[in-house]
């Protein structure tokens, strides 16, 4: 069983998060991209064998949307984090 | 096959020649398939029967069948809810039903019907939809009432005592179960006697593009050059779909199964229930196959989860509460590559000779031999065919979307 550690409240089961897909950054001003770069953004995923970050919510803990670095292979978590603006 | 059993009776039974062999790897192949599943098998067989292109390759990472070919349900059907997916897939069963005598290897399809139960109003109002969507494409499918889903199968509890009682069945008669790997092992055979090269435990670790055109792939046995690559290695077609710069709107995730000890034949149905993410079958060999509805995350992990078991036990007990006392057996997990509209992608990508045949998600297995010939048909004639164009990659470019709310596994 996978244990996911939210950042608020310590290890858990992963049946208590909601898996929100790996990190797929909106484009900042989208009226400035064409169609198949919005298409790109919409559909389009890496998709990766290997570590990826991305997205979870604890929908039955304290409710936070964060991010996980996970090995995708292994299912191994390597760290987990509250987003940033910066990060 | 018969025949072949009396003499080995009377040459004292000495080994079998192989059904495919190993050949060194050439310089040059005009045609590379990665992926030795049903899909890529299928594809160079009917390259080589149809087309008489017999310098193919086949690369496989692990052993043919070792994916998707080899971890799913087996169930074969035709009662998709998109009228571009039920055409499709019902050239899949045609040629299902032919295997046998095409392959020269009995690959054991029992057509025995197929039941998708509904729970709900609402699972009911699709079901009807399928039912006559299928019926327009001259595909045999209705919508049946507790009494003859009784009869049907009398081990189901059609009372209104489970938590979602059971109101409603689309009902598939030509629906069926087959034999899996006889299928991969038939197409390797008959790929393998008209010329086409089988390379197992032959990794793909790279794609050589030259100004937009595929050139050749780089293996970890060394380069091989390529007049046309086929990607067919579902679950994993993203990492090879980058090897060659394409992207691709796939997420893979696992999808598991198991089965029970074995049991005498009580069930001569396919039994599905999209509401509750169930379904069971017999096999030949008496074990109940089931599968349930895909993991929560994504991942390329084949591991089964204690949750899956706990699920679809309860689930299973539910539609069949006889089954309180039987043993799970084993249990594992094959790894699906999700489309966001649930239907697949084949055909051209942007990069020229560089083809695909991916994003079956759940339900790939049925239909490799439909798909098989039209990617043999695209490679052979550079053109699309018309029965797989509304599957092409830029459907998404185009929002043209196949919403295909009739695949497995997908809750209604």
């Amino acid at each position: 069983m996978l244990i996911l550690t939210c950042p608020n409240c310590g290890p858990r089961n992963v049946a208590e998060f909601r898996f929100g897909g790996e990190t797929n950054p909106r484009p900042t001003d989208p009226s400035a991209v064409n169609d198949a770069e919005w298409a790109n953004y919409v559909y389009m995923r890496q998709n990766k064998a290997g570590v990826e970050a991305e997205w979870w919510y604890h929908r039955a803990g304290c409710g936070l949307w964060f991010l996980a670095e996970r090995d995708t292979r292994t299912n191994e978590v390597l760290k987990t984090y509250v987003w940033r603006p910066e990060s | 096959m018969p025949i072949r059993l009396i003499r080995q009776a009377i040459n004292g039974n000495k080994p079998l020649p192989p059904m495919w062999r190993s050949h060194p790897m050439k310089g040059r192949y005009d045609v590379i398939i990665i992926g030795g599943g049903a899909h890529g098998l299928a594809c160079a067989y009917y390259l080589a029967q149809q087309h008489g292109i017999t310098n193919v390759a086949v690369l496989e990472k692990r052993y043919i069948g070792h994916g998707g070919s080899g971890r799913n349900t087996t169930i074969i059907r035709s009662n998709y809810l998109t009228p571009e997916g039920v055409r499709f897939y019902n050239e899949g069963v045609k040629l299902y039903e032919e295997m046998s005598a095409e392959l020269d290897f009995n690959v054991m399809f029992s057509q025995r019907g197929h039941l998708t139960l509904a729970h709900s109003d609402a699972a009911v109002r699709t079901m009807r939809l399928r039912a006559q969507v299928n019926q327009v494409e001259g595909v045999n499918s209705r919508l049946i009432w507790p009494d003859e889903i009784k009869r049907l199968c009398p081990w189901l509890d059609v009372s209104d005592k489970p938590r979602y009682p059971i109101l409603a069945a689309l009902y598939h008669p030509p629906g069926g179960i087959i034999r899996h790997d006889a299928v991969v092992w038939g197409y390797a055979h008959q790929a393998d006697k008209r010329g086409v090269h089988i390379h197992q435990n032959t990794e793909v670790t790279g794609i050589t593009v030259e100004k937009g055109v595929v050139t050749g792939v780089q293996t970890h046995h060394g380069f091989v050059e390529a007049g046309m690559v086929l990607n067919a290695t579902a679950g994993w077609c993203s990492t090879i779909c980058a090897m060659a710069g394409v992207k691709l709107p796939v997420t893979t995730v696992p999808l598991q199964a198991n089965v029970t000890e074995p049991l005498k034949p009580f069930l001569d149905v396919v039994i599905v229930s999209g509401s509750l993410h169930v379904y069971v079958s017999q096999s030949d060999r008496g074990e109940l196959v089931m599968g349930s509805s895909v993991d929560p995350f994504t991942s390329y992990s084949m591991a089964g989860t204690l949750s899956y078991i706990e699920d679809i036990a309860s689930h299973i007990l539910e539609l069949l509460p006889a089954l309180s006392q039987v043993r799970v057996l084993r249990q594992w997990a094959g790894i699906c590559d999700m489309s966001p509209d649930f239907s697949p992608m084949m055909g051209f990508t942007g990069v020229n000779g560089f083809v695909i045949d991916v994003a079956w998600g759940t339900g790939g297995f049925k239909a490799a031999p439909v798909a098989g010939k039209m990617m043999a048909e695209l490679i052979a004639t550079n053109k699309t065919p018309a029965l797989i164009e509304p599957f092409r990659l830029a459907r998404f470019y185009e929002h043209d979307l196949v919403g295909e709310k009739g695949a497995t596994a997908v809750g209604h």
